[in-house]
């Protein structure tokens, strides 16, 4: 009984400290221009939507918003396509240089982005790819194909392959037995890694910034960082905007919560 | 003639030899078995009639064709698993109607095919299911089934009964013996139980350390083992085999205190093998009592294990442990003396693990 009211109270500790930041800018979103600039701060607002409207209305939010549907969409769906059949090359074909292949992928999954933003850059420029959806999706894909080749090379290891070895003798080609047997069991794991890939590509934040100048095209961590202008600092549409940017992602991890939880303990029990 | 054909088949894996020059055929419509211990490389071979693995050297032909080049698909072959390897996301229909789909099966036929594959194994109550609500002898059915559907030339089995338990173990046997009359299949089936072997196999092929040992009906393969590690692998309990030497005179065997007249099985090739080490082979059934004084073996009586129908006795002789089957009504004690001989015929001979006589 001790136990479990000390695992209680300090997951609910550890919970409340997560969210503070989040909480903190989702009650901004519903203060008053005054509740907002007031000292001492008040905490509990008065539920006003104006700040919504006018980040809607006067900011573009829902244009932001649909390039980062776009950015993160076509990205998720990318990297799956290509991350899928690299993935299964990797888990089944015995080839020497696998392992250092996986190796060389964590790696280069672990650079730092400012590393290779100039290059990125200049290969965006040279093709004239810089200020298009399909320049930032480029730069996306070769940023989040490492993790997700991992991830989903991992989930097909899991897999018994002899249930696979049958459909080659039922007359699979290896194409077939990827997308009529192994994508099929490996559902849950597709499923993690598509949207730890949207979620990273949808807040995604620097490559944004440098690639996507055009106010019409920016994504909605970097509309939303160029809110305030010379002289002023809108607090209230940050807040609101930032909780609309929030929801989406709320959303679908809830939708899939319970195949997110299989596909991230994947490794530890055998499902 | 669709039989199958293996020439000369070798594998390694790095520098692991795991088969060796095997060659043997299998008829049209013969059920061969191919038996060995665990790691002797049966499943190997397996692997590389189905195509999931590739040959070092050898060729492997269905009918006048060469298959060791092709791609599992193109084989014309069904794979049965010891895990059964059903497709856990499709229910027992599908599962039957995948090979049919992929080759382009109209649906009515598909349809008609899985219908019958079912009703021949009974499981048209449970078309519908998932494979992992079904008992694990429906599962095998279903893989069975899948490998039934579209009549391939040939049907390979790994081991397929090994993970159910005894009793479902042998209706299954007698299952697959059945099944095999109707279909007139041909066969290649691997296991590594010798009973097994003896019930379905109309050839068997022993195998070990990845070289083919014997080759041969059960009753030769059981009443004349080409070498010890055939007579000790066929049969249970296991034949007896003791070591000695010949006389010089190349008539009387002696091991211990056994003496053991080889006149009769040698039948004039004593000579040959005079003075030499050999290894004498009896079946615990081929013993019979006799009273101890003179008697080719005197030993101990250790342990009477009675099963009902059969009678075992464990026997110490000198260094010799040897198992008898008596009658079941012969009373016996521990600690008694106990003399036993065996016809000459009955007598199985080695040299350096070698059959020698006929």
């Amino acid at each position: 009984m001790k136990r479990k009211t000390f695992f209680l109270f300090s997951s609910i500790a550890i919970g409340c400290f997560s969210l503070l930041p989040f909480l903190w800018f989702v009650l901004t979103s519903w203060k008053t221009p005054s509740e907002i600039e007031a000292i001492p701060p008040q905490i509990i607002p008065s539920f006003y939507w104006g700040f919504y409207r006018s980040a809607l209305e006067q900011y573009g939010l829902l244009r932001y918003m649909g390039n980062s549907v776009i950015v993160a969409g076509a990205t998720t769906l990318f990297t799956i396509a290509i991350g899928s059949l690299a993935a299964y090359a990797l888990a089944r074909f015995r080839l020497s240089w696998t392992r250092f292949y996986l190796m060389l992928l964590l790696a280069i999954s672990m650079f730092p982005q400012i590393a290779v933003a100039g290059p990125v850059w200049r290969i965006l420029n040279y093709l004239n790819w810089l200020n298009s959806y399909h320049g930032v999706i480029a730069a996306y894909i070769t940023l989040s194909l490492p993790m997700g080749i991992w991830i989903m090379t991992t989930f097909f290891k899991e897999l018994p392959y002899e249930v696979e070895e049958a459909a080659l003798v039922d007359g699979c080609t290896r194409l077939q037995v990827l997308w009529k047997v192994v994508l099929p069991l490996a559902a849950p794991g597709l499923f993690t890694a598509a949207i730890l890939i949207f979620i990273h590509a949808w807040n995604e934040f620097f490559f944004a910034l440098l690639i996507l100048t055009n106010p019409t095209l920016q994504t909605l961590p970097v509309g939303i960082a160029l809110f305030p202008g010379e002289y002023t600092m809108p607090w209230g549409e940050i807040a609101a905007a930032s909780t609309m940017a929030t929801l989406p992602l709320v959303f679908l991890t809830l939708l899939f919560q319970r195949r997110i939880v299989r596909g991230l303990s994947a490794g530890a029990v055998k499902g | 003639m669709a039989g199958l054909e293996v020439r000369g088949l070798s594998k390694s894996f790095g520098d692991t030899r795991i088969l060796e020059e095997i060659s043997f055929d299998v008829a049209e419509g013969e059920f061969c078995v191919l038996l060995g211990p665990s790691g002797c490389g049966k499943t190997t071979l397996l692997r590389l009639v189905a195509g999931l693995e590739a040959p070092s050297t050898g060729t492997i032909s269905i009918g006048d064709k060469r298959i060791d080049p092709l791609p599992p698909r193109e084989r014309d072959i069904a794979f049965v698993f010891q895990s059964y390897a059903l497709y856990p996301h499709m229910n027992v229909f599908d599962n039957l109607a995948f090979s049919l789909r992929l080759r382009g099966f109209s649906k009515q036929e598909i349809q008609s095919k899985v219908t019958e594959a079912a009703r021949l194994l009974e499981l048209e109550a449970h078309l519908e299911r998932k494979p992992q609500e079904l008992s694990g002898g429906q599962r095998q059915r279903v893989a069975v089934g899948r490998a039934i559907v579209r009549r391939p030339k040939i049907f390979l089995f790994d081991e397929p009964l090994s993970n159910l338990d005894a009793a479902l173990r042998a209706g299954m046997r007698i299952e697959l013996a059945q099944l095999h009359r109707k279909l007139q299949a041909t066969i290649l089936y691997v296991t590594h139980d010798q009973a097994e072997a003896m019930t379905l196999g109309e050839k068997i092929m022993v195998l070990d350390k990845g070289k083919l040992q014997q080759m041969g009906n059960p009753s030769a393969i059981y009443h004349k083992p080409a070498n010890t590690f055939v007579a000790r692998f066929v049969g249970s309990p296991q034949m007896n085999l003791i070591e000695g030497k010949l006389d010089d005179k190349g008539i009387v065997f002696r091991a211990g205190e056994s003496r053991i007249d080889l006149s009769g099985a040698l039948s004039g090739h004593g000579a040959d093998y005079a003075a030499k080490d050999l290894t004498v082979g009896i079946r615990p059934e081929d013993f019979h009592p006799t009273a101890p004084d003179g008697a080719w073996i005197r030993g101990e009586v250790e342990i009477v294990e009675d099963l009902g129908s059969d009678k075992f006795v464990h026997i110490r002789s000198g260094h010799a442990k040897l198992v008898a089957r008596i009658a079941p009504d012969v009373g016996l004690n521990r600690g008694e003396i106990l003399g036993l001989a065996a016809a000459p015929n009955r007598l199985h001979l080695f040299s350096n693990g070698k059959r020698i006589n006929k």
